[in-house]
């Protein structure tokens, strides 16, 4: 089932009347989630990524614009009556009940001609539960269960009556580190068994590119950049969009452009034509910098940390606004950890500029 | 070099085991003053009990003596058969019965339905409504009773089970209490059940209830033991034989012409009165105790 929102804006009334002002949480989001895929909202807190999502249950209503589940106008439908599944990041699961009485609550509220015989009922709670790989703890209640286990009853809860659209709050914020990344590999592998249209909210930006189809990544109710996880990392929109995404962080310096040159300092880094001279920000990615004899970009070396198969090279240069600049190369480079100094050659398509004012992105060609 | 080294360990495992002494000690002594004080309350609070039973047992005679006896001389089992009868104990208990249930039905389903409302809707004025129903948490009971008295007999519903009834269904205390209870159930399950197509009625009955039972059990006992205990006023509103109520019944059935009580009946009859509370309590105990896990959530 593919989702459709439409302008979708969220205002929330400010609490205090005569300070009178209201937050935009959402403001004007417009996207088609393909059917099937699995969609991660991604940005900082207070960035309406979880706003979004309540608004694609039902449990917010959008201030306005449109939400279509297939071809249904669902904006007006209550969450009861939306056929959704949604996990919280707390997991909420009902503390007096068994894991299978969780389990079948969904299926027992349904009315009219989707209403199921008991047997079937609990075959369909079961799939549910295999499919977690919780069968075995059907009779446990939720205070006798770990954390992952928690999480895994509450995406079987989600899932047990088939939605339409399965929706995921911070599903791993909650869990420890191993755990987490087993989790995640988990989601996209029930997601893909499946096939429903799948859309998670994260502010970990590791956690949405290593599992998701598509990411949107948001800031302030605005959608900043929407695209497939490695293209988004490649390709920028703007400078918020590449601070976000990629660890270690992008390196973020002041330049200038002049005559067909793009300087750092008093260093000529790369020639380029199609932009005028004027001040920018230039974003290199730490891979996107090559030790060189000659290298065009001269920094202070700081250290060199060597982690087996890649070294990172910690230095520091005037026009950088990061405290330090890093570069990811591959160990096999010798890097002199005695020299003062250190020389790199910039990778073009590693290399962004972006406007000074509006922090949008500027495209140049290599010369 | 080692014989230093041993040394120093034997003083260290010796002051260690001094501290564990003292530690023991302590906490023997401690756990022996709690105990003394609970045994000292507990027998303060049994005493009136032990006495009410062993007088219940006793003849009149014995019980007019002016050195009271620890243990009745002779045991009156009689009392307790006489005290049936005499007090027509059965048509009592079925009035502060019938009493007793209706009310406390009727309460808890008002009670709950108003602290749903009051946790969990969102309406104009709540906070107000509550603040109001909270003022009069402050008004003396006894100041209800005249104005009370006067609306009932308005109504015309002197000398019926309604007017025992009617005028103490809402208790704000109640609510309150209640209310504080369904406030602490995370909004996440709110949320989750209408993800699972729950109205809010149907998850109030699911979910809320349940996760509140211990706090609905003890407003059940409260209401329960209110309405067994009442006396002044049934004793103003139905006061006549067929409405009567336990504690109005028990007060004069035992008192001949001469005004001369018999007191030994009159104490099988309060023993065989309080008998239901008593068992009621001892049942539900263990519910009232028992807390609701809360850890579904997490975080």
């Amino acid at each position: 089932m593919k989702v459709v929102l439409e302008n979708l804006t969220k205002i929330f009334p400010s609490r205090d009347k005569k300070a009178g002002k209201e937050v935009v949480a959402v403001n004007d989001f417009n996207f088609e989630i393909p059917d099937g895929k699995l969609i991660g909202l991604l940005g900082p807190s207070g960035c309406g990524k979880s706003t979004t999502l309540y608004m694609i249950s039902g449990l917010q209503k959008p201030t306005s614009g449109k939400i279509f589940f297939g071809d249904d106008d669902v904006t007006e439908l209550s969450t009861e009556n939306r056929g959704i599944g949604l996990v919280f990041q707390n997991y909420a699961l009902y503390p007096h009940m068994t894991v299978k009485q969780n389990i079948l609550f969904p299926l027992q509220n349904l009315k009219g001609k989707d209403k199921l015989p008991k047997q079937e009922m609990l075959e369909r709670a079961y799939e549910a539960a295999r499919l977690v790989q919780i069968d075995d703890l059907m009779d446990r209640k939720p205070s006798e269960l770990s954390g992952g286990q928690q999480q895994r009853v509450a995406i079987a809860r989600a899932l047990v009556k088939m939605p339409r659209v399965l929706l995921l709050d911070e599903p791993l914020s909650n869990l420890d580190a191993r755990l987490r990344l087993q989790t995640r590999e988990e989601i996209r592998r029930i997601q893909k068994e499946t096939g429903i249209t799948t859309v998670f909210v994260t502010h970990d930006q590791e956690e949405a590119m290593s599992i998701s189809d598509m990411i949107v990544v948001m800031k302030l109710g605005v959608v900043q950049q929407i695209g497939a996880p490695q293209d988004v990392y490649d390709d920028p929109g703007n400078l918020f969009v590449a601070k976000f995404l990629g660890t270690p962080p992008i390196n973020v310096l002041e330049g200038t452009v002049q005559d067909g040159k793009v300087y750092i300092g008093e260093d000529a880094v790369l020639n380029i034509t199609g932009v005028e001279d004027q001040d920018v920000y230039i974003g290199i990615r730490p891979e996107g910098l090559e030790p060189a004899a000659d290298g065009a970009l001269v920094c202070h070396l700081n250290s060199l940390e060597v982690m087996g198969r890649d070294s990172s090279v910690v230095c520091t240069n005037e026009a950088s606004l990061n405290p330090v600049i890093r570069a990811i190369i591959n160990s096999d480079i010798k890097i002199d950890a005695a020299s003062d100094v250190v020389r790199f050659d910039v990778k073009p398509h590693k290399f962004f500029l972006f406007n000074k004012e509006t922090e949008e992105r500027i495209r140049y060609e290599v010369n | 070099m080692s014989n230093v080294i041993n040394s120093n360990s034997v003083m260290q495992a010796k002051d260690i085991h001094m501290i564990s002494t003292g530690q023991k000690v302590r906490r023997i002594l401690a756990k022996t003053g709690t105990y003394a004080f609970l045994l000292v309350m507990a027998l303060i609070v049994l005493f009136p009990f032990y006495w009410m039973i062993i007088s219940s047992l006793k003849e009149l005679s014995e019980y007019r003596q002016a050195i009271p006896t620890f243990w009745p001389q002779k045991v009156m089992w009689g009392n307790y058969s006489k005290a049936f009868s005499q007090a027509n104990l059965g048509d009592l208990f079925m009035n502060t019965l019938y009493v007793g249930v209706v009310s406390t039905i009727l309460s808890l389903v008002i009670t709950v339905l108003s602290a749903f409302a009051f946790a969990r809707l969102e309406f104009k004025g709540k906070e107000t409504l509550f603040g109001a129903l909270l003022a009069t948490m402050m008004l003396p009971g006894e100041l209800f009773t005249i104005t009370n008295y006067i609306t009932v007999s308005d109504l015309g519903w002197m000398h019926t089970f309604t007017a025992l009834i009617v005028p103490f269904l809402v208790s704000v205390f109640y609510i309150y209490l209640l209310r504080q209870n369904f406030m602490q159930i995370p909004n996440e399950l709110y949320l989750a059940a209408k993800v699972d197509g729950t109205t809010d009625l149907k998850y109030l009955w699911k979910v809320m209830i349940p996760l509140a039972l211990p706090t609905l059990i003890s407003i059940t006992i409260l209401k329960m033991m209110g309405a067994w205990n009442s006396y002044i006023w049934p004793k103003l509103v139905a006061n006549d034989a067929e409405h009567q109520m336990i504690t109005n019944g028990l007060r004069n059935a035992f008192t001949d012409v001469s005004g001369q009580a018999d007191i030994p009946v009159q104490m099988a009859a309060v023993a065989i009165v309080s008998a239901p509370l008593f068992m009621v309590f001892l049942f539900l105990r263990k519910y009232i105790m028992q807390g609701v896990s809360r850890s579904g959530i997490k975080g």
